[in-house]
């Protein structure tokens, strides 16, 4: 198995076997992998709502770049694909064309 | 306690201590529940339902060997419909491609094999069972086949661990996602047998390099968790992220304790699913708030800077070494009882292999 690159042309999509789910008894967003449980923040909360397996990485930073108008685009970019390289890394996300 | 008790996130689910393995350093405690002791179906669903409504989030199978049990999938099931995350761990000895099949169709999300070694001939011996490792490498086939994402567990320890790189390399072809190296933790059927298995610190040194550099090179392909040997740590590990914080372990029979080596500790009051609601024993239990927190720690524990980042290290350790469980574990450098780790690192110094398997008493 390769290591999955993440770059602006990349689809990407939650691995099967990831749970990211909102839990009532703690009141927030979590996301469970194979004997690991991570907690989101809320900038990661809200790019893997962006991330359904059809929209491209690029277009995920250009709508998070209308919303937060403020931020250089960028910096957005760096930082969005910075996040999902690191989820790729432990095995979160798969390619969404190709699986 | 100062704080708030928050609830747990992972429970334990030992649903039997059968397993045609022997391995001498075998995490069940010495007194092994027998068959006719274990909680029948209807009582696991139970503790299913009231450890999710409790905050559970994942829910481990273990044993044992789960797969001995033929309601297997039913648990898997109501774990499912519960919204528990599950996983199973497993020797692979019992069944394949069929019971994986209907494990995932109950919603398995995942399935950590064990292993012995990485040769048949070492992984047969360790493991006391003809053809276990054969058996092992079809079953993680038949994992992979199905779809599941796998990983390997190796116990690594005095006997096996010049095979390491091999080890991580079967992973790798295996198509494990993830493989956790384990040093042997030193309860129970492996204290008993710690002369025979406790690394030299040349042998500690080797492994850990050949991780870190083995971590790197395999990045995004490979992830690999590496547990090491207390005894040659200056502090103590965090052991199960302190004592009741996260953590619950019902066992075969029902009881339910902070961590699987729990009842080792001859004076701790265990209580029982059958007692009470696992939420009652959480926050309420003897059991439990015994060593929940900092206000039960003694010195130099009570005032170190670590007392929350360790916790005290491990509370089985205190007891099975120092004979009292409410002392600081004698792996840390500071406890007064340090001594007893020095001597066991000098045994390892000896050439002894001989062992002593598993066995009901």
């Amino acid at each position: 198995m390769d290591r999955l690159v993440v770059s602006a042309a990349s689809i990407l999509r939650l691995a099967p076997h990831i749970v990211f789910r909102f839990d009532e008894t703690r009141q927030r967003w979590i996301m469970m992998a194979p004997e690991r449980l991570m907690l989101p923040d809320e900038q990661a909360v809200e790019i893997l709502q962006l991330m359904d397996g059809q929209t491209g990485v690029g277009t995920i930073i250009d709508t998070l770049a209308a919303r937060y108008s403020q931020a250089p685009r960028e910096l957005i970019a760096r930082d969005v694909t910075a996040m999902l390289q690191d989820l790729a890394d432990k095995g979160v996300l798969a390619d969404g064309v190709t699986d | 306690m100062a704080s708030r008790i928050e609830p747990p996130l992972a429970l334990l689910a030992e649903v039997t201590h059968r397993c045609p393995l022997r391995c001498p350093y075998c995490s069940n405690p010495i007194e092994l529940d027998r068959a006719s002791h274990e909680l029948p179906e209807q009582e696991w669903r139970r503790v299913l339902t009231q450890a999710a409504a409790l905050g559970v989030l994942q829910v481990h199978f273990s044993g044992g060997e789960p797969m001995v049990r033929r309601d297997l999938a039913a648990l898997i099931g109501e774990a499912s419909r519960c919204g528990l995350y599950s996983n199973l761990i497993t020797s692979g000895t019992l069944g394949g491609e069929r019971e994986l099949q209907t494990f995932a169709a109950a919603g398995l999300k995942h399935v950590q094999l064990s292993f012995q070694d990485s040769t048949s001939n070492g992984g047969d011996r360790i493991a006391g069972l003809p053809r276990a490792h054969e058996k092992k490498i079809a079953f993680a086939k038949a994992v992979r086949a199905v779809g599941l994402p796998l990983t390997l567990n190796v116990v690594v320890h005095r006997q096996n661990v010049a095979g390491l790189a091999e080890m991580i390399e079967m992973a790798v072809a295996l198509q494990a996602r993830r493989i956790e190296i384990a040093h042997v933790q030193y309860y129970g059927w492996a204290l008993a047998n710690r002369g025979a298995l406790l690394p030299t610190r040349e042998q500690l040194d080797a492994a850990t390099g050949l991780v870190e550099t083995t971590r790197e090179r395999l990045k995004g392909v490979l992830t690999i968790d590496y547990v090491v040997p207390d005894y040659y740590a200056v502090r103590p590990k965090s052991c199960m992220n302190g004592w009741g914080r996260q953590f619950l372990n019902v066992t075969p029979a029902g009881k339910v304790v902070p961590c699987h080596a729990a009842q080792t500790i001859a004076d701790l009051v265990v209580p029982s699913v059958r007692d009470g609601s696992l939420a009652d024993i959480w926050y309420h239990s003897e059991a439990f708030n015994r060593f929940r927190g900092t206000g039960w720690m003694p010195e130099p524990c009570r005032s170190c800077d670590r007392r929350e980042i360790d916790w005290g290290g491990c509370r089985c350790q205190a007891f099975l070494l120092a004979g009292d469980a409410s002392r600081a574990d004698p792996v840390c450098s500071l406890s007064p009882d340090h001594s007893i780790i020095e001597t066991a690192r000098q045994e390892a110094q000896s050439l002894s292999h001989a062992f002593a398997y598993r066995h009901y008493g």
